[in-house]
């Protein structure tokens, strides 16, 4: 237990320190209160304003294929002449949606507000390692944000070969229109958006490491701290491996190297490329795209461990084995890659091996899913919204965890493969899921960012429309990918075979339609809360972690006075010999007491 | 205009929405204002969550209903086919099972320890024989999916050369199909796509000067003699593509640059299948609801569409560009009489030529 580094040198500092200008303070600050809020409006908030709209086109131009739309015309402009949408855009629209939702919202938007948040505030450090890198982390990923949105401003259109953008089709401007200007910019702003990313976690990493307070070990932490932390770690380990795949990518594209393309004949005339392998790229890209799912999902499952905890008044049930859990899940997500690629054309050896790897990870995921189970059991359960956002994390992740089952197995990939099968499973398991995270977070630490409480009533008719319609929009889907319909198809009008699935198709949008309008009262909520909300007092959920020890009014070094100590874990709720039922980590033991948890 | 109409309409829905949720949040002051959920909450909350657990079952009992018998599930028409579809039975089963328990758990328990004020929940932070009996069960429960599947996927990815297989190339371009069969040798010509000559009709790239491609015989249309082992050898001249035959249980990317493989046995004839129950019904319910359609479609005055008729289908299943969405080849399977007879119809290579 002595392996806390002793950070109280820097106790004085930092405290009383110059009056701070606007711009230092709310635009180019470098304190990881305001970073967190600046993610959460950038990456969260207006990336998934943007990223929902788009699906939502994507779903009315599904189920009523080639009919004029006012919508359409209206936010499409040249691309939907006469309110019809052009295929060229419909595929735009699927890429754009995706990279947006797993990079812009998922990844940055949920580590760049909970990591930058509760780090600091749960391990009992002043700020993050390096403040300069944390806004760095921020104004590149600001800058990445930017560059993509303003690839839909170009004369041919965004990137439009799948978020996975596999070449050839995303290496030859004449393949399709977005593959010109518009992928370059994509590549760009992923690029620069990696840059932020690696920044972002270098600085968790060092930080959990070396500024945890007096007390605070390895396994007192909070469950929320060694999720963020292993996401980090997973994301230094895995995007570096993207960036070389942008970097050969637009060397292919500009330079005329051949990485990976060869033998390409196309509009009449043979390219000179010779060599290369799309499934080079397709393993490349996998590498990073497969732990990408957990830098997703572990931040989520984090938030929700916490949550759960708080609301139901228990301990975590099993704090040892959901640590053991996180690493193998993240050992495991980095040999996993290849179910991605069954039916590539890679050697079927392989899919023997890639299989047996990725069922394995079931393992871990079940372990936690019972976990929080057993969590709930014989607890007094608060019903907050966050916890309700838990709960429904929970049940997603098991409905779409199943689903891997099938598709982790080669034999069975072969016939789901890239049919909406495989759209309903990971929108329930990574996306869904991922998002409840995400709203579970806001609801639980909103006291903790802005001082004020969000309306509860508000946030149940919040939950209870989203959740409904979460399943009423994927539970079906699983169906019609089960009937073979491919997934990315502009209109399945071509293919009588499927106009048994059209009226299927009517119902899921109508349930997306209103998941969307729901979001509404979310945002009214957040905003309102914000400036009106019920003030905050210090500890609204009864919480036993850190951040609950620092005043309502944000200061910059958290603490008033010298960083608190810690004497216990982070889960003492209901604890026998003790009044209240929770004991903040913060109060010593008492004599004779143990810490039962090991 | 109208879109800036639209636009307009579109924000002020969204203001009205807003304004109702304003006034409902006004509304609620006095009420009770600490925005911590109270037992009322937790009771209410409570209860939703066995309502919610009783929408997941009747949402999963509906779909199974309702769209559990689209027929692509069943009907397989490939010797490996039903192996596929056993072990996707079975996982189904699986996945039924530890779904509908583990979701029955998790609003129970909601539902049965939401709070009450003064109650003391349970102190209860481990257990290692829990621990042991739930990652115990998904082992012992994954290593037989895996073994089965893994005895499947060995199976259908084999290609036995003792078996003489029909070797037929599926050639992938913006965007449509062809297929080439090796001919009297059941052997391919040499191909590239550099040797693509496009005023003398070699659109394949086929090596003019290779014995073997003299033969070759190059289609729109797949024809395959029912019970024959097929191997198929993909290509793409141009970008990914995915050459997706569902009702055979088979799928393999056109990769540019290299060739790839996927064989199987066709068993099942195009007309023995449109004379199964199932596909009739389907078929029957398919033109049910094309006769509604075309009815909306002639009172606007456009053309009806054509009653659908069964065929098996070579469809595109990696994103290839502007088409994708309408990359297929027809497929039909029919007896080795029929096949020859249709087989002799066709050009070989060296006559094709200009």
């Amino acid at each position: 237990m002595s392996a806390t580094v002793d950070t109280h040198n820097h106790d004085d500092h930092d405290v009383h320190h110059h009056k701070e200008t606007f711009v230092t303070k709310y635009i180019f600050s470098q304190d990881h209160k305001m970073i967190a809020k600046q993610y959460l409006i950038t990456g969260v908030i207006v990336m998934g304003i943007i990223g929902i709209l788009m699906s939502l086109m994507i779903r009315m131009q599904i189920a009523w294929p080639e009919q004029p739309n006012a919508v359409f015309q209206a936010l499409l402009g040249k691309w939907a002449p006469e309110g019809v949408m052009d295929a060229d855009i419909y595929l735009a629209l699927v890429t754009i949606h995706g990279t947006i939702m797993v990079f812009f919202v998922l990844t940055a938007g949920l580590s760049g507000t909970f990591s930058n948040l509760l780090i600091p505030l749960q391990i009992g450090a002043r700020d993050m390692a390096s403040g300069f890198l944390n806004m760095v982390s921020y104004w590149l990923f600001f800058v990445s944000c930017v560059i993509m949105i303003l690839s839909f401003f170009v004369e041919a259109g965004p990137a439009a070969a799948g978020w996975t953008v596999y070449p050839p089709l995303s290496a030859l401007p004449m393949a399709q229109p977005g593959s010109g200007t518009g992928m370059t910019m994509w590549l760009v702003s992923m690029a620069i958006f990696i840059a932020s990313s690696l920044l972002g976690s270098l600085n968790y990493i060092v930080t959990v490491l070396n500024l945890r307070t007096k007390g605070m070990s390895m396994t007192r932490m909070p469950l929320t701290i060694w999720a963020f932390f292993i996401t980090a770690v997973i994301g230094v380990i895995s995007f570096p491996v993207l960036l070389s795949a942008a970097l050969l990518l637009i060397m292919d594209r500009s330079f005329g190297t051949s990485f990976f393309l060869s033998d390409i004949f196309i509009q009449g005339e043979v390219l000179h490329y010779q060599g290369g392998s799309p499934v080079l790229y397709e393993h490349l890209f996998w590498f990073l795209g497969h732990p990408e799912v957990y830098i997703v999902l572990l931040p989520a499952l984090g938030i929700t461990s916490e949550i759960i905890a708080t609301n139901s008044r228990k301990p975590i049930f099993g704090y040892r084995a959901m640590i053991l859990s996180i690493l193998a899940i993240a050992f495991l997500s980095t040999i996993v890659w290849g179910h991605h690629m069954f039916v590539s054309g890679m050697n079927p050896f392989l899919g023997s091996v890639f299989t047996f790897t990725t069922l394995l990870i079931a393992i871990p995921s079940a372990v936690k899913a019972f976990n929080y189970i057993t969590t709930l059991w014989k607890g007094n359960l608060q019903m907050n919204p966050a916890m309700l956002f838990s709960i429904g994390l929970v049940s997603t992740f098991i409905t779409g965890g199943l689903t891997g089952i099938i598709l982790g197995d080669s034999a069975l990939d072969i016939n789901v493969h890239d049919t909406y099968f495989v759209v309903a499973h990971f929108h329930l398991v990574m996306g869904i899921s991922a998002l409840y995270g995400v709203f579970a977070g806001v609801y639980h630490w909103f006291p903790k960012m802005f001082g004020r409480m969000m309306n509860k009533n508000l946030g149940y008719i919040h939950f209870w429309i989203t959740a409904i319609c979460a399943y009423g929009v994927f539970f079906p889907m699983h169906f019609i990918g089960m009937a073979g319909l491919p997934r990315r198809y502009y209109t399945n009008s071509n293919f009588p075979l499927f106009d048994d699935t059209a009226n299927t198709q009517v119902v899921i949008t109508v349930f997306a339609l209103i998941a969307g309008v729901a979001q509404i009262i979310f945002l009214y909520n957040f905003f309102s809360s914000i400036f009106y909300g019920k003030k905050a007092e210090q500890n609204p959920w009864r919480s036993t972690t850190l951040e609950w020890t620092t005043p309502v009014k944000h200061l910059h070094g958290n603490w008033p006075g010298a960083i608190p100590h810690v004497y216990r874990w982070p889960y003492d709720y209901s604890k026998p010999g003790h009044d209240e039922d929770f004991v903040p980590q913060t109060v010593p033991m008492k004599e004779g007491e143990e810490e039962l948890h090991h | 205009m109208t879109s800036l109409l639209t636009i307009i309409i579109v924000l002020f829905v969204a203001v009205a929405i807003w304004q109702l949720i304003k006034i409902f949040d006004l509304a609620q002051v006095g009420a009770s204002n600490t925005q911590i959920a109270d037992d009322k909450d937790n009771k209410m909350n409570g209860y939703l969550m066995m309502g919610f657990l009783a929408f997941i079952y009747i949402i999963t009992i509906l779909c199974f209903w309702y769209l559990g018998d689209l027929p692509l599930m069943s009907n397989s028409a490939s010797e490996h086919g039903p192996g596929i579809d056993n072990l996707m039975a079975i996982s189904m089963v699986v996945i039924f099972i530890v779904q509908t328990v583990t979701q029955f758990l998790l609003h129970y328990f909601a539902f049965k320890y939401k709070g009450e004020k003064g109650r003391k929940a349970l102190f209860y932070a481990d257990n290692n024989t829990l621990e042991a009996i739930w990652t115990g069960i998904p082992v012992i429960v994954l290593a037989g999916l895996i073994i089965y599947g893994l005895f499947t996927w060995n199976d259908i990815m084999n290609v036995d050369d003792q078996e003489d297989p029909l070797i037929v190339e599926l050639y992938a371009q913006q965007f449509n199909w062809k297929a080439r069969y090796g001919g009297e040798d059941n052997v391919l010509g040499k191909a590239n796509v550099r040797l693509i000559d496009l005023d003398r009709a070699n659109i394949l790239g086929v090596d003019e000067n290779d014995p073997n491609a003299q033969d070759d015989v190059i289609v729109t249309e797949l024809h395959l003699p029912v019970n024959r082992p097929v191997l198929f050898k993909m290509r793409s001249q141009d970008v990914l593509h995915s050459a997706y035959m569902p009702h055979f249980r088979a799928q393999m990317n056109c990769v540019p640059g290299m060739v790839t493989q996927f064989g199987f046995t066709p068993t099942v004839t195009t007309a023995d299948m449109r004379e199964t129950e199932d596909m009739k019904d389907k078929v029957l319910n398919i033109n049910k609801i094309r006769t509604e359609k075309s009815k909306e479609l002639t009172a606007n005055g456009e053309e009806a569409l054509e009653p659908y008729e069964f065929d098996y289908l070579l469809i595109c299943n990696k994103i290839c560009g502007k088409s994708h969405y309408n990359m297929q080849m027809k497929i039909v399977v029919e007896t080795e009489e029929e096949y020859n007879a249709w087989m002799a119809e066709q050009t070989t290579f060296a006559k094709s030529l200009n």
